[in-house]
């Protein structure tokens, strides 16, 4: 089957939007929104748009980097600004929780690119405290990263998929629920929400050929372990099967898995790592 | 009285939605909509759903504004501004201009 020709990647060269939404030095006219369905089978592999959050530093940057090697055009967002250059990546500066800039965001990739193939729900914050000691602001933080930005970018990935009734959707889980690791009451609760909407999304999102799943990373090294002394990070690295720390490649590794077209029968599925 | 050009462009963005949804369903019904089209009946709840999104998306896209279709108040109401093409864009128009109202 002859196959359909896609965008040219609109590379921005490490173009960065951090002021109240996009600035467009697009030249390239977005393609006419033709409603019509997609086949999975023409996006299989290059030119993929993919959409990462959390891209500044560590598993997000790694991922950004990653997918835009494997000739995706990528589109990242953080609160920070980033300090790296890559071709075919555009960088979006914002909160992931603040709905009116998430949509902004998302109306310049409508703009843009017409459609949305992969969404990588990477930012995630986290903070180690006894529960009796956490902070009501922190839960809070915790919660509108974690759960109201998964949301949000759910939803309007998903209402972007929908029109070419294709969409891979990947959200963050991580060890810390099932090991009621204790010390993570708030971010583990945060993730076991993600987990708990990544399976009731799989199906509400299906009929539109969207799937949805979940990779649950052991300690991996980034900053969000920074702070974890050596001592604790081999006590949770011993409850492993396979016992060592996580490492990026192991991230996209089951990533890979999801997004693949042929996955098209995989969803509401969560993976964690190291045989946890 | 001449028609409100910001009335005209919504009727043009609720059909051009409808159509797409037409084309992405395969129904010629929604396809040749105009405005006077009734939808109710013609629509499953995964139609409406997609024309909802799609809509909201058209009119943020083309206007510039973040409208909900399908919030609490449009839900309760006794006819559902759904039932029809023209009932739609009266909903339509009646929420934009309480959004330009609210300054958005």
């Amino acid at each position: 089957m002859a196959r359909k020709s896609l965008p040219v990647p609109l590379g921005s060269d490490g173009q960065e939007n951090c002021v109240d939404g996009a600035r467009s030095s697009l030249s390239t006219k977005p393609q006419l929104r033709s409603g019509l369905a997609q086949r999975s089978e023409e996006s299989n592999g290059q030119y993929q748009v993919v959409l990462i959050t959390g891209t500044r530093t560590g598993i997000g940057r790694y991922l950004a980097e990653y997918y835009v090697d494997k000739g995706c055009q990528v589109i990242g967002c953080s609160r920070g600004s980033i300090d790296y250059d890559l071709k075919n990546y555009r960088h979006f500066c914002l909160d992931v929780s603040d709905e009116v800039k998430v949509k902004q965001m998302f109306s310049e990739i409508r703009k843009a690119y017409n459609r949305l193939d992969v969404l990588i729900n990477n930012a995630g914050i986290a903070a180690t405290n006894h529960f009796l000691l956490t902070p009501i602001k922190t839960v809070r933080d915790i919660f509108a990263t974690n759960v109201i930005g998964t949301v949000i970018f759910c939803q309007e990935a998903a209402k972007l998929m929908q029109r070419r009734r294709y969409g891979r959707i990947v959200n963050f889980a991580t060890v810390a629920i099932p090991w009621k690791l204790e010390g993570e009451a708030i971010y583990a609760s945060s993730k076991a929400t993600v987990v708990s909407l990544t399976q009731i999304l799989a199906r509400e999102l299906a009929e539109f050929g969207i799937t949805v799943n979940a990779v649950g990373p052991t300690p991996v090294k980034t900053d969000i372990i920074r702070s974890v002394p050596q001592e604790k990070l081999d006590g949770l690295i011993s409850r492993q099967a396979i016992r060592r720390l996580g490492q990026f490649r192991d991230v996209s590794n089951v990533i890979d898995f999801f997004i693949q077209p042929e996955s098209d029968f995989v969803t509401g599925q969560v993976i964690f790592l190291g045989g946890v | 009285m001449a028609e409100d050009p910001i009335n005209t462009k919504i009727l043009s963005l609720v059909l051009q939605s409808v159509r797409e949804v037409g084309e992405n369903q395969g129904s010629d019904f929604l396809i040749n909509a105009d405005e006077t089209t009734a939808l109710l009946g013609m629509l499953d709840s995964i139609g409406t759903v997609y024309l909802i999104t799609i809509l909201e998306e058209t009119l943020a896209d083309e206007l510039g504004m973040q409208i909900t279709l399908a919030d609490e108040h449009a839900m309760n109401l006794e006819n559902s501004p759904f039932l029809t093409i023209a009932t739609l864009v009266r909903h339509v128009e009646t929420l934009v201009a309480k959004s330009k109202g609210a300054g958005h």
